[in-house]
């Protein structure tokens, strides 16, 4: 069983279909898409607008189900999962990051983190220390009392990653997470990122820029729901490269302006 | 996600939004409020008129001459007095009673009241003389506080004895003591002051501005005629009052040649009507005010309802990291059980200040029992949790991707 579990992809898809059926309209936002995705992979999904990323996204994290097709999360089938055993998937197995939408606004960082703590049942010790243990590795240890609210949008994307980390799940989804922030702000969500796939993390992540895929290790194009392309990056970009660039960069206009 | 948990997690939600927490509350504070007064007043007043139902002496049958139906404070007032009593049955059913050839009767009295003025040299009252037996105090429950009663040999001679209302004797001589020995009139017959009775009332009315002679006086002197308004008979126990009932009628039947010319007043019969129209009026409050309960519950179902389409994406995302149905059931169900108990307690409290402020303000007894109270908490966290539910699984039943995409 062990050896066994070795072997089994973390993710596999075989022609998975989306249809949204309407009065009058009929879109077909995934088309028999099918692909694995192995443990501590790194996969950027891209693909022009409305070509069916996030229909996908929310498909791999049990937030939505295919309208046909079959998905195995690490070997289960997930269409055979009731209403309870998707709960516990989704609080144990995954770990969602938003584009928008991500943090309660009434809760602090702290206690929107703690959320799949709470719901898994951890007692209140264990949570308290592995709440401060993520805020920590995103770097927001002093912002724990902050609603999101008094929160920058990389401060929020990065609290929603702990929050993503916190039960330490086999797969971390997440939907255009540096859609809305500067370059700046991306790259110190991309470092979080490439940090944890080091470590041995199986992330899938959507976004439209070619300059945020390049942080992955494979990219998966999509077009009109069809998957058309299956690549590997070859020159990976390192996000810690990149922060030392920005800040480099800085330096000079700072030194321009005080010329 | 344990209890403890959705408690802290309802609390939050409801402390985020106080203003409309409180506004939602109101409703269930004034129903349970409400039914908690109304109650209060409705057992007040059965306490109330019980309690002066027991001291107008217990297990005793009134028979009165013609049909009449019972009524409280024993008004003794046929409607169309077909044939008088007088003396001679009651003194023949003392005989039989004495004989016990009729078991189980303990005293036999009888009373005659009319109307007149008592006079003490210049001062004067009104009031009512009670020629009666001296078995009375112990019938009706009613003694002399100073002095004595007549006994059973003023009652055979006629002795010219009288026993003044404690109201009447402070008329007349200011104090209780002043009046005994002392000679007062009674129309225009002169009576001897051997007692004063001590206070006491019936249903509001006081009963001090009675004077007692003995009837036998009250018939040769006052009245002039030899009827009596009425036969008193005491039971051991209640529970002897149903087979004496029988005696009596045999008795009376045959006395008055019919059984439509007396009525028997049961005090255990009064006492059942009374329970009854009592607890059919509180009922009634509990009732109607009940419905000013329900209309909170409905209240709390409508903000329910609100706040699960305005946090419809805070499910969705409560779903998306692992929360169960029945952790976001459990969520709303806490929400709207705590506020309807908070409501309910805070409920409870106003209505037992305002039983206060009800037997303050009016002469009107109030009682409020913990099996109210409690009965009204109960009921108010019942209607929480059913217009909770309705809500609540609809929230629990929100599909995550919808809940998460609801704009
Ligand atoms: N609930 C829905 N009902 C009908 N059509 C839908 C629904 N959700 C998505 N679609 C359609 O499915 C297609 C794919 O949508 P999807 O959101 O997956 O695109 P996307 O690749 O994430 O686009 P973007 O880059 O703009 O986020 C689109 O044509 C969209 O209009
Ligand atoms: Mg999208």
């Amino acid at each position: 069983m062990k050896e066994n579990q070795l072997n089994v992809p973390v993710i596999r898809i075989d022609s998975i279909s989306k249809v949204y059926r309407g009065e009058g309209f009929e879109v077909h936002a995934l088309r028999e898409v099918s692909f694995n995705v192995e443990k501590g992979d790194f996969v950027a999904v891209m693909g022009p607008s409305g070509s069916g990323k996030s229909t996908l996204l929310n498909i791999l994290g049990c937030l939505d189900r295919p309208t046909s097709g079959t998905y195995f999360i690490e070997g289960e089938a997930v269409s055979k999962l009731n209403e309870k055993a998707l709960a516990r998937t989704r609080n144990r197995r995954i770990g969602f990051v938003f584009q928008s939408f991500n943090l309660l606004p009434r809760l602090t960082a702290f206690q929107n983190v703690e959320l799949p703590l709470i719901y898994k049942g951890i007692g209140r010790s264990t949570r308290t220390e592995v709440v401060r243990r993520y805020l920590g590795a995103v770097g927001l240890a002093d912002r724990m009392e902050n609603r999101p609210n008094q929160l920058s949008g990389g401060q929020v994307q990065r609290v929603a990653i702990a929050r993503a980390l916190v039960n330490e799940p086999s797969i971390i989804l997440a939907d255009e997470p540096t859609g809305n922030l500067d370059s700046r702000s991306g790259e110190e969500v991309m470092k979080i990122f490439q940090d944890f796939n080091d470590q041995g993390k199986t992330i899938i992540l959507v976004t439209h820029e070619d300059d945020i895929a390049r942080h992955a290790r494979r990219i998966l194009k999509f077009r009109d729901g069809s998957l058309i392309a299956d690549e590997v990056v070859n020159e990976r970009l390192r996000a810690d490269d990149r922060i030392q660039e920005i800040e480099e960069n800085e330096h000079v206009q700072e030194a321009e302006m005080a010329q | 996600m344990n209890f403890y948990e959705s408690l802290r997690t309802a609390l939050s939600s409801l402390t985020a939004n106080k203003l409309r927490s409180i506004l939602t509350m109101l409703g269930v504070i004034i129903g349970v409020a409400a039914v908690v007064s109304m109650v209060s007043l409705g057992q007040g007043t059965r306490m109330q008129i019980t309690e002066q139902i027991g001291e107008l002496g217990s297990n005793v049958l009134t028979v009165v001459p013609g049909r009449t139906r019972p009524r409280p404070g024993m008004a003794v007032q046929a409607a169309q007095p077909s044939r008088d009593f007088n003396y001679q049955m009651y003194s023949d059913l003392k005989h039989m009673v004495e004989e016990e050839y009729i078991p189980d009767i303990i005293r036999v009295g009888s009373e005659i009241n009319s109307s007149s003025i008592v006079t003490f040299q210049r001062e004067n009252i009104r009031s009512t003389v009670v020629g009666t037996t001296p078995n009375y105090p112990d019938i009706q429950n009613f003694f002399p506080q100073t002095g004595r009663f007549f006994t059973s040999f003023e009652l055979e001679n006629a002795s010219r004895v009288i026993v003044l209302g404690k109201t009447v004797a402070e008329e007349l001589f200011g104090t209780s003591t002043n009046a005994l020995g002392k000679n007062v009139r009674v129309g225009n017959v002169s009576f001897t002051i051997i007692g004063v009775m001590e206070p006491k009332s019936a249903f509001g009315r006081d009963l001090g501005d009675r004077v007692f002679v003995p009837i036998t006086t009250a018939q040769r002197r006052l009245t002039g005629v030899r009827t009596i308004q009425s036969i008193t008979v005491q039971t051991a126990t209640a529970a002897d009052t149903r087979p004496v009932t029988s005696y009596i009628e045999g008795f009376f039947t045959r006395r008055l040649g019919g059984d439509d010319q007396y009525s028997i007043i049961n005090q255990q019969d009064i006492l059942d009507t009374i329970d009854q129209v009592t607890g059919t009026v509180t009922l009634l409050l509990a009732g109607i005010t009940g419905i000013s309960l329900l209309v909170g519950g409905i209240g709390i179902m409508n903000i329910m309802l609100v706040s699960v389409t305005e946090r419809t994406r805070e499910i969705g995302l409560r779903k998306a990291i692992g929360a169960r149905p029945s952790d976001i059931m459990t969520q709303f169900i806490i929400e709207s059980s705590t506020l309807s108990g908070l409501g309910g307690i805070i409920g409870i409290m106003l209505g037992v200040l305002g039983s206060i402020v009800i037997s303050r303000l009016s002469d009107m007894t109030t009682l409020v029992s913990l099996e109210s109270a409690v009965i009204a908490f109960l009921v108010a966290v019942g209607v929480g949790l059913f217009f909770g539910i309705f809500p609540a699984r609809r929230a629990s039943r929100l599909d995550p991707i919808t809940a998460l995409r609801y704009e």
